[in-house]
Order: C-alpha cells, then sequence, then structure tokens
C-alpha cells in the first residue's frame, strides 16, 4: 500500500499536493485551533496597563539600539533567577510589547525588572559612559540620547496605531499623548491625569535637565516601569498551576 | 520495468552487490541510484518517534477545547520552582529561621550567624549595591562610600537596615529625604556670597578657620543643618563639612556649584525587593566594611 502511494505520489502532482495537505493540516488543526477556544492563553494579571507614550518612546529606542541583543527580559521559574532577579516573569507582563522582549542570551544582566532597582541619575550616568559606575563592564556607552532632543508629536500616531492593533488606549490618551510624554519628563507638570491613565509610571526630570525632552528621558522612563506594573504581594501564583 | 524487490530498501546500509544499484526505474535514459537510510539512523528515528509519543503522555502537550492535556506526571514548572525554593530554604532553616526572628544587630553578635550574614550580604551587596556604591563600597561621585566612617543618615546597624529598607528621597514615604536650598539658583545668596562661602568651607576642610564674612554667612545659611562647626547632622542627612570626604567633588568649583544647584542622591528603598533577612546580612556586611559604628 505504502509503495503504491510512493509510487503515486512521486508521479502524480495532485496525490502529493493532496498528502502535503491533509499532513500539514493536522499539524496546524492541533497547534492553531485550541487557541481560538482555550479560555486564555495568557493569565490575567492586575496592574499590566500599555505603555504611556514616553516610555513607548523610550522602547523604541531600546529597539532602534538594539539593547535586546545583550539584555533579555524574563525571568525564568529558576530558582537561582528568581533569586536574582526577583519573581519570575508572567506572559501577561509583555502582553503590550511588540514584539516582546524575551530572549535566552545574555550579556549583560535581565531587565524584566529593573524598574526602581537604580536612581535616574545612575541610569543616566551608566547610560552614557557604563565603565563610569560599573568598571568591568563591556557595554557600549550611549551619549547621544542625553543630546538627542525626542519629538513628541508622532506619538499620537503611534498610539493610535497600536490600538488598532487591539491595545486598550483610549481616545483621551491618543489625543493628549504628545502632552503626557513631555508632562512625563517634566517635574513641574501636572501628572494627576497621566497617573490616573498610566498608574505608576514615573514621573519627573530623568535625564538630569528638566528643561529638555530628551531620548535620554524616554529611556529612563521606559527603564524605571519594566518589571513595576505587577504587585506581586497581591499575585497568587497557585491559580494557574496544574 | 520497476525492479519490486529493489524499490524500498530501508534498512539495508549496502545495497548487495549482485543487483543493480539503481531504484530500478529510468526516464529518457536517466536511472536513479538507491541510496537507503543506514540501518542506525532509521532505528534512531524510531525510537525518536516512541519516545516523542511517551513525552506527550507524561507531560503537558496537547491543547484541547478549553483547557489542555496537563500529562500524568503533572508536572508544572512553576510547581518545580515552588519545590526547589522550600527544599532550598529547608536546607538553610538552621540560619535562615533564626535571622528571621533576630533583629541585626542580634545576629551580628552571634559568631555562626554573622559568618553566614558576612557571606550572603556580600553575594546582595554585588548584585544590588556595587553598581552604585562600587564592589567593596568603595563609592563614587554622589555615591558615597560605605567603607569610610563618614555617615549621611547613621552607621549603626539599626540605622543601616533602615537606609536600605526606606531608601534615600524614593517613593518610600518613610525614607529619608532633606533637601538641600538652590542658594544660587533660587536667589537666595548672590554670586560673591557663594564665593565666599565656598572658600570658607574649603578652609573648614581643611581644619583652618575661614575669613570672618564666610563665616557670618556660613552661620546664617549652613550651620542650622551643617552644625556650627561643619560637624554635620545626621536627622538631615547633612554631610560633614569639616573633614576631607566630599560627596560631589573637593574643588573650589565643585563647592560652589554644590552650593548654587546641588546635587541630591537617590537611593531606592529596598523594602519591597529584598527580603528582611536580605536586609539584615547586607547591613551587617555594609556595617563590617571599615566604618561601622
Amino acid at each position: 500500500m505504502s509503495k503504491l502511494l510512493h509510487a503515486k505520489a512521486e508521479k502524480n502532482l495532485l496525490v502529493l499536493f493532496l498528502a502535503v495537505f491533509v499532513t500539514v493540516s493536522i499539524g496546524g488543526i492541533v497547534e492553531v485551533l485550541p487557541l481560538f477556544t482555550i479560555e486564555s492563553t495568557i493569565e490575567k494579571v492586575k496592574g499590566v496597563r500599555p505603555y504611556s507614550p514616553l516610555e513607548l518612546a523610550g522602547r523604541n529606542i531600546y529597539l532602534r539600539e538594539g539593547c535586546y541583543l545583550c539584555h533579555s527580559q524574563m525571568i525564568r521559574p529558576f530558582r537561582d533567577e528568581t533569586e536574582r532577579y526577583g519573581h519570575y516573569s508572567l506572559a501577561a507582563e509583555s502582553m503590550y510589547d511588540r514584539p516582546f522582549q524575551w530572549g535566552s542570551k545574555r550579556t549583560g544582566p535581565d531587565l524584566a525588572r529593573v524598574g526602581g532597582k537604580y536612581s535616574n541619575d545612575w541610569h543616566v550616568r551608566h547610560l552614557i559612559d557604563p565603565r563610569a559606575v560599573v568598571p568591568g563592564s563591556v557595554m557600549p556607552g550611549y551619549p547621544h540620547l542625553a543630546t538627542t532632543t525626542l519629538d513628541p508629536s508622532d506619538l499620537g500616531e503611534h498610539l493610535k496605531t497600536l490600538k488598532f492593533l487591539g491595545d486598550p488606549y483610549t481616545d483621551e490618551m491618543v489625543a493628549s499623548a504628545a502632552a503626557d510624554a513631555a508632562d512625563q519628563a517634566n517635574p513641574e507638570a501636572d501628572v494627576d491625569g497621566l497617573l490616573a491613565r498610566y498608574p505608576k509610571a514615573a514621573v519627573g526630570d530623568f535625564d538630569g535637565h528638566p528643561e529638555r525632552l530628551t531620548e535620554m528621558d524616554a529611556v529612563v522612563a521606559y527603564l524605571q516601569v519594566l518589571g513595576r506594573m505587577v504587585d506581586f504581594t497581591e499575585f497568587d501564583p497557585g491559580q494557574a498551576d496544574r | 520495468m520497476v525492479d519490486k524487490t529493489h524499490y524500498d530498501t530501508h534498512g539495508e546500509s549496502k545495497p548487495s552487490t549482485d543487483s543493480p544499484k539503481t531504484m530500478g526505474h529510468e526516464w529518457d535514459g536517466i536511472a536513479e541510484y538507491n541510496n537507503p537510510l543506514p540501518r542506525w539512523w532509521v532505528i534512531v528515528f524510531l525510537v525518536t518517534v516512541v519516545w516523542a509519543v511517551g513525552y506527550a503522555v507524561l507531560m503537558p502537550s496537547f491543547p484541547a477545547a478549553k483547557e489542555y492535556f496537563a500529562g500524568m506526571l503533572g508536572y508544572s514548572s512553576r510547581a518545580s520552582l515552588r519545590g526547589d525554593i522550600s527544599s532550598t530554604a529547608d536546607a538553610r532553616a538552621a540560619w535562615l529561621e533564626p535571622m528571621k526572628t533576630m533583629d541585626a544587630p542580634a545576629i551580628a553578635a552571634n559568631s555562626e550567624l554573622l559568618q553566614v550574614a558576612m557571606r550572603g550580604g556580600e553575594v546582595i551587596f554585588k548584585e544590588n549595591c556595587a553598581a552604585c556604591h562600587g564592589i567593596g563600597g568603595v563609592g563614587a561621585r554622589g555615591y558615597p562610600a560605605l567603607v569610610d566612617d563618614e555617615w549621611l543618615w547613621g552607621g549603626t546597624l539599626p540605622e543601616i537596615v533602615a537606609t536600605v529598607v526606606h531608601g534615600v528621597r524614593s517613593e518610600d514615604p518613610q525614607a529619608h529625604a532633606s533637601l538641600m536650598p538652590a542658594f544660587g539658583r533660587d536667589g537666595i545668596l548672590q554670586r560673591p556670597e557663594i564665593a565666599a562661602l565656598a572658600d570658607y568651607v574649603l578652609a573648614l576642610s581643611e581644619g583652618k578657620k575661614g575669613a570672618e564674612a564666610g563665616h557670618a554667612l556660613f552661620e546664617a545659611n549652613c550651620a542650622v543643618c551643617h552644625g556650627a562647626n561643619g560637624e554635620g547632622t545626621r536627622e538631615n542627612g547633612a554631610p560633614a563639612l569639616n573633614n576631607q570626604i566630599w560627596l560631589y567633588g573637593n574643588s573650589r568649583n565643585d563647592i560652589v556649584a554644590q552650593i548654587s544647584n546641588p546635587n541630591h542622591g537617590v537611593m531606592p528603598a529596598w523594602g519591597g525587593r529584598l527580603s528582611d533577612v536580605e536586609i539584615k546580612q547586607v547591613a551587617i556586611y555594609v556595617h563590617s566594611l571599615g566604618g561601622g559604628q
């Protein structure tokens, strides 16, 4: 039988096509179909929100500069990793990352919970010249971030695109995106509205120059929120356990 | 003409020599060689298929309509992590349990626990503190050295623990927080006055008596926090000025800059990030670095 089919498939294009189609379909049905019916592939976690406009700008710079080539943002559920970095990462913490920043290659440390670990001043100094604060570091310096002005005017469009893709940005968030980005890095600004829209956002002057909005402000604002959205004192790891 | 006996020779590592080495068919004079897979390869392949079936049955594998098949062994990476953490905690119980209830000075007074705290504290310090305070606590511009006996917010064990837990000018409501006025930026003092003050502070740091004009300005503006003789006050985190230890530089320009528009260092609160026991360990390590009080 199999010899017969083999002989047929080698000589008859239609038979070959049908056999390939059936084989690939089985894989597709098993792997893809359940995603449409399964309760949730991402467990619901309180606190995760989309990035604020300034954080988003910082994230774009993080991607542009290729930080992900050396830094992962995923703490795996191993004891050594949780003792060093904190609670293991949850899928929900990356749900608004496009693309996610997981990874298995770490030249530098994992950054999934770097938010709040260092002061803004440290981040600025470290990004300008890593060896000024960490003598053995092999990280390159990014001094241009401190001198490059950030134009927040296109962030509204950016939010609109993400909203189209399904991120829960409201029209109000889209409308105030540019102002929110400027306010987040302005120590004089009234940030009540901003913090209501984006809870736990780090606010204030990041780069040491309150009068300027720079790419440094954006990157540090982004780094300072990493891993801070979920309150793990309220998280029950047993709920998704099996 | 198809020679069926040589059509499929899976498992034949060497075609027999007394038969043709082709598949037995030809088109337009082109024949196909028969190169069967080696027998060992076919066996390994079949073993991996059997292994995959066993794995799928034992481990979490197939998705279903609402849930997924969790596997007969009931493996979960989170449960495995919990087991790992609790077995480690059991192994550490001899020192972990007493450290939970004892305060830092009591731990430091117990020679066995002190040894553990020193080793643990060093590891915790390297991962969390050394980025700013330097390996071994040597400090850097803007980040206090921890190896000397100059302490901004106190150098006893309970004071170090409090500083680590709440941080300095952090988001913690109990954080140490004090702000030096920006005497230049906010126009409290004029340029010549700031220059005179800087000269006076420099003289103070060298143990000399500064000029009278500077002294009057110091009394009026600085002494309330930094002390009448520049000895500093802990409750304000105001550094002593009567020594050679400088946080933001020792040149006259540095001092003028600090009076005019002061830097204010920030230390994060570690209370939510490190466990109580970890904080006690790192405080004991820091206390031992040379200047503990």
